[in-house]
């Protein structure tokens, strides 16, 4: 929280800020000081903020016509497209809103990879987005269930089915999820329960990851720690509000153009016809934004360890902030990490398009070298770059890199020059 | 900024290609001038008619229209039949109706609020009908199958006598564009199979075409509207997202940093 103490001007401002400050609260978002070299990576979280509501309020309405039972659900899609008021809008962006979200999700994810924005004194930060973003798989994968298309019902038998792989108890586990002896009405039905709740408690889970990073402050693209406020920051509002907002209106215009243009290309064609028990589809695919865990988990040959590996894949960014030993958090001054940083990033893009494709031949084995990867990336290059790496020398404030005549500038060359 | 969007421009390139070479190992479907494809893509009224033609004549003897009712017909952005058009179509089918006060079912001409009247009474009498194979039902089949109306076009167009080597069951044919290539619907069209209200002469690609830009309009019946729609959206936002960067631009001026 910012140091300065905020007084209301009005007298009843002042009455109603004793009791509950929420004055001080509006005050302290509009001052929050914010470092002024944040670059457009930085504006998704504001475009994820957007997204989540967006989803929500598209949902309530989605939620007043749809029909969560195994015999009407799909009819009641039909009907939202054809007969509800702008049903068909409504729908497209709440699923095209999904895989929206998720674009976003990784880039910021990405970006926080690229700027070491998980380590100290983030950490929490970082892991309440990691508790996001599994939240957020559980309830697009649920909301996915939902039309009750074929991939719904198989793509729901697929997911659930890995429960069976937990020894002892796992087939008894996959029976309870489901509510009955395969995936039928009372699935459908509680995954109706569960896709309502989770937004909301991704929302709770936002106000905490914004209010753990208004304690120590944003990261930024040097990575150094700044003085708040200083010449190094700008005040949240009007600089940082602006400028998200710009980013946020381009982001809209990519939305716009999936949601009016090719609504249904991120979807799968079988989602269009009705599930069927008996009739299994010929590739069982997830949603684009869970293929490199799906591959991940096709590429491990024993299904228990196949789960495993799945699951450490996301858990493993849990622990990230004690794996990167490094002391120094942007990429700009650590030329090795940044290369091995381009590498994860193809690496994940090459496993979602094996994940895409069948787990055989060819694909199974690049699957097989691009998880392996994943792991030595995080579990053997981040600990040990940390060490061996030589970084380029950190700049002491964010003005002098941009001022290029500061008097840091000569401080900052005298350092340099000791270090070596 | 420049930086940014290199990076961005980067990696949506290379995603790009790699779906555009995923897309190129498929079957070349038939291609032809959709009208509704585009930023301004409107539907072909006489095609839409032409096409319920075609359903009504052929088709839909199997395959049922479920979630489409007859007042559709005459909705803006459809085929546009005239309200009474529409009102002489539905009723020259027989709709099943009641209980009436008595208990008993009764028949009577359909209305403009019935849902089109389904072909089979359920699922299993139409597999006892058709050999064990379901005739999907057509409302959203476009939306359901991988090449879309590319896909529809060319199956309608693509049934030819079997390669040798391939032995065919009793009621499966051979079509090059069908998963398999064996399908168990025959082929439907010939030319001159029926007769167009509008003179148009009655071609086996015409029809394909026809029934097949029906198709799109019964899975997206709000098309046109979603596209007029979408233009005017995103050329608002458009408009937004300039004036947004020059009054960013006058802000961060205050402050001495790139942006």
């Amino acid at each position: 929280m910012s140091e300065h103490e905020y007084t209301p001007k009005s007298k009843f401002g002042k009455w109603f800020n004793d009791r509950l400050p929420l004055l001080s609260l509006a005050s302290h978002l509009t001052d929050y000081p914010t470092p002024k070299n944040l670059n457009y990576w930085w504006t998704f979280g504001g475009i994820l903020t957007f997204c989540l509501i967006t989803q929500i309020v598209t949902g309530l309405t989605l939620a007043m016509h749809y029909i969560a039972h195994a015999d009407m659900a799909f009819e009641s899609v039909e009907h939202i497209m054809r007969d509800v008021n702008y049903g068909w809008l409504i729908r497209y962006i709440h699923a095209n809103g999904a895989s929206m979200f998720f674009l976003a999700v990784y880039i910021h994810i990405f970006r926080s990879l690229f700027y070491g924005s998980y380590k100290s004194p983030r950490e929490i930060i970082w892991i309440i987005g990691i508790i996001i973003y599994l939240l957020m798989m559980a309830a697009a994968f649920m909301g996915y269930v939902l039309p009750w298309g074929q991939m719904s019902f198989w793509g729901a038998t697929v997911i659930t089915n890995l429960f069976s792989a937990i020894p002892l108890v796992g087939e008894g586990i996959v029976t309870w999820l489901w509510g009955g002896y395969s995936v039928d009405n009372p699935t459908l039905t509680r995954f109706f329960t569960l896709h309502y709740l989770i937004p909301f408690l991704i929302l709770g889970l936002v106000v905490l990851h914004i209010w753990a990073l208004h304690v120590p402050g944003n990261n930024n693209p040097v990575g150094i720690d700044i003085q708040k406020p200083s010449k190094d920051t700008v005040p949240f509002h009007p600089y940082i509000v602006i400028k998200d907002g710009f980013a946020l209106l381009m982001f809209m215009i990519v939305f716009a153009f999936f949601v009016f243009y090719t609504p249904n290309i991120l979807g799968h064609a079988d989602n269009y016809i009705e599930a069927n028990p008996l009739v299994t589809p010929a590739h069982i695919v997830p949603e684009w934004y869970l293929l490199p865990f799906y591959a991940i988990l096709r590429s491990v040959p024993d299904k228990l360890l196949g789960v495993i590996a799945m699951l450490s894949a996301i858990l493993i960014l849990a622990a990230l902030p004690w794996l990167d030993t490094s002391k120094i958090r942007s990429a700009v001054f650590r030329p090795l990490y940044k290369q091995f940083y381009w590498i994860l990033v193809a690496d994940v893009l090459i496993l979602g398009y094996v994940g895409a494709m069948p787990a055989e031949g060819l694909y199974l084995l690049i699957a097989r070298v691009a998880t392996a990867y994943y792991f030595l990336h995080f579990l053997v290059i981040l600990p040990v770059l940390g060490y061996t790496e030589k970084t380029t020398p950190v700049p002491l404030s964010i003005t002098e890199p941009v001022l290029g005549g500061s008097p840091n500038l000569a401080m900052a060359k005298n350092k340099e020059s000791l270090k070596e | 900024m420049k930086n940014f969007f290199r990076t961005l421009f980067l990696i949506t390139l290379i995603i790009g290609i790699s779906l555009k070479s995923n897309a190129a190992e498929k079957v070349e479907y038939l291609k032809t001038d959709w009208s509704f494809k585009g930023l301004f893509g409107k539907f072909d009224r006489g095609a839409l008619q032409r096409g319920y033609q075609v359903y009504t004549e052929v088709c839909s003897s199997c395959h049922s229209m479920k979630y489409l009712s007859y007042r559709n017909l005459a909705e803006k952005g459809g085929p546009e039949f005239s309200v009474e058009q529409a009102k002489a179509i539905a009723a020259s089918f027989e709709v099943t109706d009641g209980p009436n006060a008595d208990g008993e079912m009764f028949t009577r001409p359909g209305k403009l609020s019935d849902k089109f009247v389904m072909p089979y009474e359920n699922v299993k009498a139409a597999q006892a009908a058709n050999g064990g194979a379901y005739p999907p039902d057509m409302s959203v089949l476009v939306k359901a199958r991988g090449g879309g109306v590319d896909y529809i076009y060319s199956l309608l167009q693509g049934y030819e006598d079997p390669p040798s080597g391939v032995i065919l069951d009793d009621g499966v044919y051979y079509n090059k564009y069908m998963y398999g290539n064996k399908i168990k619907m025959s082929n439907q069209l010939s030319d001159g199979l029926i007769e167009y209200g509008d003179g148009t002469e009655a071609t086996v690609q015409q029809m394909s075409k026809d029934v097949t830009t029906f198709l799109m309009w019964t899975a997206e019946p709000h098309l046109e509207t979603r596209h007029q729609m979408g233009f005017k959206a995103i050329i608002y936002l458009i408009i937004l997202t300039v004036l947004v960067y020059f009054s960013m631009k006058r802000i961060w001026s205050r402050v001495e940093t790139e942006i």
